[in-house]
């Protein structure tokens, strides 16, 4: 069986809401109707989005580290919105575990909204029916695009590879592989409804300095020299690899 | 979450429906098995008229909360998994019933219209009452799971709240069947309802409270840290996402005033239980319809402010996702 997911790694994402502006505007064009916005250039904007990019500070300052976090429909393996609807509108397709909802049976009662512990699903206030992520379903499996391009908008938008796509059951995929080797976490794991989409922890990324690698001390002009201090002597890890 | 008005009144107006139809079908038994005068009639066509309307009134409400209510056909199709689904159908079956029973009355059959000599007046009707019965608690069950099946909103996971749903209606439909028996019938019967409709209340504040205490001593099991999976003892919100609001902060916040949303609870602890229990009382003793109209009255509207409170108070952890606006 297939689950695809998307792998977010918390440590790459730069938080530029690239994937937030290509995910609004690939749904937004797509057959199902446009994604509401509403005052987009006023007071009090609000619209529809599928993919957010939130930013939390964690640690107190001055040792404050900002966090991005991209958040979307997670496609739970065990989706708790799914059962709770009533029209049976909101659904898990067995072929490759996308979590949808069908925008004709829908009748906009919000009750599955409620039953998504991430808050993952939004009303579209014009159209009236719940939307969220279709992992671009409409995109995926396009043979008119490029196999390369043959991902979420989001993926292929995002400049700094912060989110892979691929099936989290097949244990070789690229995601699969990340999730292992990089300690990949779902979020809110105790609620038991198994996300597929999964996130990738900070990492520490240490490199050690040693003082006489910022000082080059042939430097002909002697713009690095610190004259309140001693002059480093001695050979540099500069000097001794320049021949 | 935000209490929408739709839904307040969906199930106000059905709980009382609900209790109206208990407390007619429970005077007929009485009436039937000998224990009370046989009520000319008047009473029951009354209440089941209201009792219908009521629940009428129920189901226009909730089509206010649709976004497609000319979907709404649809929503029938999927109670083997939702309790949504559930009382879609649970509702106009208690409907029917009630409407059944109360043309039974209306037109005074018997069972000998079936061919079945019984010789027991209102026989008939008992059946078609007891099916009633047997749906108009299924119809608080539905109504009642369909918020304590939500486990993330821990203040309506409990079963307190399904039998909250079902006392708190039954309350109001027999504080509503004691108004109207004292208006159309004796005192005889009025007494039975009234000390009914003063067991329910009493008992309603009883379980009401008790989910109150519950609530208060509930720890949340989710936090920012389980949200976004990162171990730090501090973690703040700098931006949601949006500029402004969004659906996930309109749906899931009361965003009223903290005064306000704290004497709340206040506002509907007295009109929904002791301001009705002080008025029955009297009424009982004095055989007063206007004290039991009043009752009715401050109780139904002692119940909107404790289902706008049901709803304030729900916490969801999505609202952890949704703490600052930049
Ligand atoms: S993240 Fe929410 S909307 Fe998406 S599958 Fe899980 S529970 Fe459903
Ligand atoms: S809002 Fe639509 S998808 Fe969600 S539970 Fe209601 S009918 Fe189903």
């Amino acid at each position: 069986m297939t689950q695809l997911a998307l792998v977010i790694d918390l440590n790459v994402c730069v938080g530029c809401h690239a994937c937030v502006t290509s995910c609004k505007e690939w749904n937004t064009s797509g057959v199902a109707g446009y994604l509401s916005d509403d005052n987009p250039y006023d007071a009090d904007p609000t619209g529809t989005f599928f993919n957010r990019v939130q930013t939390f500070e964690v640690g107190e300052f001055p040792d404050t580290e900002t966090v991005h976090f991209p958040k979307s429909c997670l496609h739970c393996e065990d989706p708790p919105c799914v059962p709770v609807c009533p029209t049976g509108a909101s659904y898990k397709r067995p072929e490759d575990g996308i979590v949808l909802v069908d925008y004709d049976k829908c009748i906009g009662c919000k009750y599955c909204s409620w039953a998504c512990p991430y808050g993952a699903r939004e009303l579209d206030e014009h159209q009236k029916v719940m939307k969220k992520c279709t992992l671009c379903v409409d995109r995926i499996y396009d043979e008119s695009i490029p196999a390369a391009e043959r991902r979420p908008a989001c993926v292929n938008a995002c400049p700094t590879s912060a989110r892979l796509f691929g099936d989290i059951h097949d244990p070789e995929s690229e995601v699969s592989r990340a999730i292992r080797e990089q300690g990949g976490y779902p979020l809110m794991p105790e609620w038991g409804t198994r996300p597929a989409n999964h996130y990738l922890p900070r990492r520490r990324t240490n490199i050690t300095v040693h003082e006489d690698e910022l000082v080059r001390a042939d430097n002909p002009l002697k713009k690095e020299r610190d004259d309140e201090h001693e002059p480093v002597r001695g050979h540099t890890l500069d000097d001794v690899t320049t021949w | 979450m935000h209490p929408a008005f739709s839904v307040i009144f969906l199930t106000i107006l059905i709980g009382a429906g609900q209790g109206l139809f208990l407390a007619l079908y429970l005077s007929e038994l009485l009436a039937s098995s000998g224990g009370l005068n046989m009520p000319d009639g008047r009473l029951y066509v009354a209440g089941g008229v209201l009792s219908v309307a009521l629940l009428a009134a129920g189901l226009a409400a909730s089509f206010f909360h649709l976004g497609h209510p000319e979907r709404a056909w649809r929503t029938a199709t999927c109670w083997r998994t939702s309790w949504l689904s559930r009382e879609v159908i649970a509702l106009p079956a208690a409907m029917a019933c009630t409407a059944a029973w109360t043309i039974a009355h209306a037109v005074g059959w018997d069972l000998s219209i079936l061919g079945i000599d019984s010789m027991r007046p209102l026989d008939l009707s008992l059946v078609i009452g007891a099916a009633g019965i047997v749906v108009t608690f299924a119809l608080f069950l539905c109504t009642g799971m369909i918020y304590a099946c939500i486990k993330f909103v821990a203040e309506w996971a409990t079963p307190l709240t399904v039998l909250n749903f079902t006392l708190l209606g039954s309350a109001s439909g027999f504080t509503l069947a004691t108004a109207l028996s004292s208006w159309l019938e004796g005192e005889a019967m009025t007494t039975i309802l009234g000390a009914w409709a003063m067991a329910l209340t009493f008992t309603g504040a009883l379980t009401r409270f008790a989910s109150l205490l519950r609530n208060d001593r509930l720890k949340p099991r989710s936090s920012l840290q389980s949200a976004i999976g990162i171990r730090h003892s501090k973690i703040v919100q700098r931006a949601q996402g949006a500029t402004a609001g969004s659906f996930n902060t309109r749906e899931f916040f009361h965003h009223a005033a903290p005064r306000i949303y704290r004497s709340m609870r206040l506002v509907f602890m007295v009109l929904t239980f002791v301001a009705p229990l002080a008025l029955l009382i009297p009424g009982v003793m004095l055989s007063s319809t206007a004290l039991f109209a009043a009752a009715c009255v401050l109780q139904l509207a002692g119940l909107v402010a404790e289902r706008w409170y049901f709803f304030a108070q729900a916490n969801h952890p999505q609202n952890l996702y949704y703490q600052y606006v930049s």
